[in-house]
């Protein structure tokens, strides 16, 4: 240990150190300004982009959604303004507490909780989240008071949707609700991720959904200057939202309300089309729902009332219950004869009552038949052994040619839901569709005798309420066919321009205007003096009409198979018309679920709902069932 | 009149007589820079600059007072020093107050004060004292018994926890053990030791100084967390670029997203405003101070002087190169306040009487030498 009390070899050593430790100084001071070069020189750019995008918030400003009024101006959706007190979970440490202590100044039920938690799990990132909506204005002044209690809560002014009339017209309208997953995915799909930055609801079905990007409109920004705790300290831009377009709508909201009303406490549909343009004035599905209740997030009580309920609200009878469309079927029936020369108008059959085919007998509705029938005949008294012979001598392949023409099968493509798929195709019977439909090579296989029972719309066929309608549409309007639509016109909110919804029609059946003319006459005959007589008795007008009756054990769906009672046993009612017979401004299809005779319960509502449109008003004693036609009019 | 010209000329001459100019104006230099910049990062109407000022002026004054006290003098002060530190840290982890998880401050009813500051000094006094006493008997055992003086404040401090003061005691503690002639092979010895026991270490961090390490690998992996402040500062020194934003323009800072701003991130608010070309004038100004002290040490007549004066020397550097490197991003950010930058009055104190007890080596070395 020598060299440790050597003092002049100790300075010498102290000296060294020193000059070891300057030079490691230096070296250290080297590398740090290294470091500052490659952070304020090389990477200077990356950095300077960094604080900008540090310094500047967008924030979004989301528009005002797009009003929906009905074709005379009355308001079926629009937005107000409410008070709601919304928490920002990631600003609030520990939200139960926080909750408990709102709900000492703010009266907090259960059910809002419930809510809160529910959204929570939904929500995105930092969304703030109501936890009270519409709160009363002393509410918000007590809230206001004791705000400095609740850092990340805040009374925020937000646009909500209301559907003035209620429940009217919620299966055409729909609602909107909060942004899914799902919805997420569609957003992307059209890339408008964008645009939706702050949108926190989304219309989920019908007119709604259907129109969602017309009645959104265009989100604005703000641009603020804000600092590290995201709080804003002043506006540097702003870009206003662009409010969405408004929709004015073809439907009646009035005609509406009063089918609706007709249908009571009875399950079924009625569409009802100008045939002239294919604009719907009403499109009933009985029960109905309101839509209010989705705006805030639907309760699940409420859910599960609507979802469970046996009636099934939530199902939109006009465009997804497919149903047989029973004796409503004849007139199409006819004119195919007609148009492909099966039949002429004047031709007879004559009916014993029944139709026999192999070892089985079809049955006529009227015991001992009708005697001598010709077309006019078959229509007006609802003949089933005439359409019997009818469709064995046409095949399943031709009827079904000549229906898919009138859009029978398929889509009619109505502006309702996010896109085709919410609508159903129903079913149009023929070769191929058995082959597809079936997967066991006995059971592919078209068999003569299931031709027979289409003739008088029994079998496989099955149709939506839309589908009949338009099908009604068409012959109403000589064949020239029109998509059937809801919406009239566009009315966009930045030019106030009014863009109309397909003025042109989509097909013409080059109908040879003696066969319709025959249709026409039988149809009349029917609301003069056939099935339809008794509920268009005393009509201002002409009318042209069919009704039909399809039987509830040969529906597809399951719903009123094996638990059921005798009301569900009930034959479905239906009912087709159209009027002035002469110049038809509007056609219709009518359905009540187990209405039995389509006499009896649907041609009423029909009647109602003519007598509204032309005439303005209602027929004297309206929406009753009328008990009294079943014995009269038991041939159909 | 020329009487009392005179006499006011040597009591200015008395006055300043044991006054470093260089020092002096160095330290004054950066203040100066301190204070512009904790007027930048501060918007409270001035209160925080002039209550650094206020600091300033206390500080010098302990300085004045400090560089006019011998060597001799100070020498008598270490033990007493470095005992009172070390009862004061029992005290703390007996009675401390819990400020953020870290029991950092012993209360005294009138205020509260912070004892592993004074080991700052006492610390390198203490061992300086040492290696004097033992200058012409050292041997290994002294070694030994310095390492002790300095491992036991060091570990005390460091599980409180405050790793940066821990650093700062341990550098000086360590400084003055190193050019009391610690051997290379012990130096090596230990480094290669220290090495061997990292993992051990690893677990004997809190999770929070765990985090902050590995954090400083990837700071986005916690960007709202611990990543948060590396982030912010090196968005602020990066997009200060060659020449700064020019002062009082500094986005980060005045859009509030540089945390501890004025205290001890107050390196970034400069650099963002000043930029590369600020930046190193400051570095510029350190290197210019250190070298300053180190001749002071080179000069000074006696071990005890040559290694206080080279601890405290070096005391400096550690501060200034940790904490421009953890605002910079290249190390772990520790509780370490830019030196005469930083906002604090504690740390100010502290360095000035660092500042003074060099003045005071530097000054009185020829009364030494007679």
């Amino acid at each position: 240990m020598g060299d440790f009390h050597n003092p002049d070899s100790d300075i010498d050593r102290f000296r060294f150190r020193l000059g070891f430790a300057a030079v490691t100084v230096l070296l250290a001071f080297g590398l740090l300004i290294g470091r500052f070069f490659w952070l304020q020189v090389i990477q200077h750019d990356f950095y300077q982009t960094r604080a900008e995008d540090n310094r500047i918030a967008l924030i979004p400003i989301v528009p005002n959604r797009g009003v929906i009024t009905d074709r005379n101006g009355i308001v079926l959706a629009r937005n107000y303004s409410a008070f709601t007190l919304e928490i920002t979970p990631s600003r609030v440490p520990d939200l139960e507490a926080a909750i408990d202590a709102l709900a000492t100044v703010i009266d907090i039920q259960p059910k809002d909780r419930k809510r809160f938690k529910r959204v929570m799990d939904e929500a995105k990132n930092f969304e703030s989240i109501p936890i009270r909506t519409r709160l009363t204005d002393a509410e918000v002044a007590k809230f206001a008071a004791q705000r400095y209690r609740f850092p990340g809560i805040e009374v925020k002014a937000r646009l909500f949707r209301q559907y003035p009339l209620g429940n009217v017209a919620s299966h055409a309208l729909g609602y909107i609700g909060r942004i899914t997953d799902r919805d997420l995915k569609w957003i992307e799909e059209v890339e408008k991720q964008a645009n939706y930055k702050g949108t926190d609801h989304i219309g989920k079905n019908g007119l709604e959904q259907r129109y969602e990007f017309e009645l959104h409109g265009e989100t604005g920004y703000e641009e603020v200057e804000i600092d590290a705790g995201g709080r804003a300290l002043r506006s540097l831009k702003r870009i206003p939202p662009v409010s969405g377009n408004n929709l004015t709508l073809t439907l009646d909201a009035k005609l509406q309300e009063i089918t609706e009303q007709a249908f009571g406490d009875r399950k079924g549909a009625l569409v009802a089309i100008d045939p002239t343009t294919g604009g719907i004035l009403a499109l009933v599905s009985n029960p109905t729902y309101d839509p209010n209740l989705f705006v805030d997030g639907i309760t699940p009580d409420n859910w599960k009332e609507l979802n469970e309920h046996p009636s099934k609200p939530m199902v939109n009878r006009a465009i997804n219950g497919a149903y047989p469309p029973g004796s409503t079927f004849k007139p199409f029936m006819a004119l195919a004869a007609l148009e492909m020369g099966k039949r002429t108008p004047n031709q007879t059959i004559s009916d014993p009552g029944y139709f026999n085919f192999g070892n089985h007998q079809f049955r006529d509705d009227k015991k001992g038949g009708h005697g001598s029938v010709d077309m006019y005949k078959s229509i007006v008294h609802s003949c089933d052994t005439y359409y019997y012979m009818l469709a064995n001598d046409m095949g399943i392949d031709n009827i079904a040619k000549f229906m898919a023409q009138l859009g029978l099968g398929e889509r009619t493509g109505v502006d309702l839901g996010r896109d085709g798929a919410s609508e159903s195709k129903g079913i149009l019977p023929s070769q191929e569709w058995k082959r597809q439909r079936f997967k066991k090579p006995e059971q592919q296989k078209w068999y003569a005798g299931e031709t027979i029972s289409i003739g008088i719309g029994q079998g496989y066929n099955a149709y939506t309420p839309i589908q009949l309608a338009q099908a009604t549409a068409v012959v109403a309007n000589n064949g020239v066919m029109f998509r059937p639509h809801i919406v009239g016109h566009i009315t966009d909110a930045k030019t106030g321009e009014k863009r109309p919804v397909e003025p042109q029609p989509i097909r013409d059946l080059h109908l040879k205007p003696q066969n319709i003319e025959v249709i026409r006459r039988a149809m009349v005959g029917v609301n003069k003096e056939g099935t339809g007589a008794r509920a268009f008795a005393g009509a201002a007008y002409e009318s042209a009409g069919k009704t039909g009756t399809a039987q509830v054990y040969s529906l597809k769906g399951a719903e009123y198979k094996a638990h059921s009672v005798k009301k569900e046993l009930r034959d479905h009612a239906l009912f087709i018309a159209y009027a002035p017979a002469d110049k038809p401004t509007i056609a219709l299809a009518v359905l009540v679920e187990n209405g039995g005779f389509g006499a009896q319960s649907a041609a009423p509502i029909a009647r109602m709902v003519m007598d509204y449109y032309l005439l303005g008003k209602l027929p004297a004693g309206a929406a009753k069932e009328d008990d009294t036609a079943v014995e009269d009019d038991n041939e159909e | 009149m020329i009487d009392i010209t005179a006499t006011l000329r040597r009591g200015w001459q008395q006055l300043i007589a044991h006054i470093d100019f260089p020092l002096l104006v160095i330290t004054l230099a950066i203040m100066a820079f301190g204070l512009a910049t904790v007027f930048s990062a501060t918007y409270d109407g001035n209160q925080r600059v002039l209550s650094q000022a206020g600091n300033m002026g206390v500080a010098l004054v302990i300085m004045w007072f400090v560089s006019r006290l011998p060597p001799q003098k100070l020498m008598s002060f270490a033990i007493p020093l470095y005992l009172l530190g070390l009862i004061l840290l029992v005290a703390v982890f007996l009675f401390g107050i819990k400020i953020n998880g870290a029991k950092r401050w012993l209360p005294l009813g009138f205020t509260r004060i912070q004892p592993s500051e004074i080991m700052k000094i006492a610390m390198p006094l203490m061992l300086a004292w040492y290696f004097q006493k033992y200058e012409a008997t050292l041997s290994y055992k002294h070694f030994i018994v310095a390492g002790l003086l300095l491992i036991i404040p060091f570990g005390m401090i460091a599980k409180q926890p405050d790793l940066g003061t821990a650093l700062l005691v341990g550098g000086a503690g360590f400084f003055v053990i190193f050019f009391a002639g610690l051997p290379w092979k012990v130096i090596f010895g230990l480094g290669a030791a220290a090495a061997g026991a990292a993992p051990f270490l690893w677990n004997m961090l809190h999770d929070y100084q765990r985090k902050r390490i590995l954090t400083l690998i990837d700071p986005t992996t916690d960007p709202l967390g611990s990543g948060y402040h590396i982030i912010q500062s090196t968005i602020a020194i990066g997009s200060g670029g060659a020449f700064g934003k020019g002062y009082l323009n500094g986005t980060q800072t005045h859009l509030e997203f540089i945390p501890e701003r004025h205290t001890d991130f107050i390196f970034a608010v400069y650099s963002e405003e000043w930029g590369l070309l600020g930046n190193a004038l400051l570095v510029f100004l350190y290197t210019l101070l250190i070298g300053r002290g180190m001749i002071i040490a080179s000069a000074a007549p006696t071990l005890f002087s040559r290694l206080l004066a080279s601890a405290i020397t070096l005391g400096f550097f550690t501060y200034a190169f940790i904490n421009m490197g953890m605002v910079s991003g290249i190390l772990p950010v520790v509780g370490v306040p830019l030196p005469f930058m930083s906002y604090g009055g504690t740390a100010l104190v502290t360095l000035f009487l660092g500042v003074g007890i060099l003045m005071s080596i530097h000054t009185h070395r020829m009364l030494v030498k007679k």
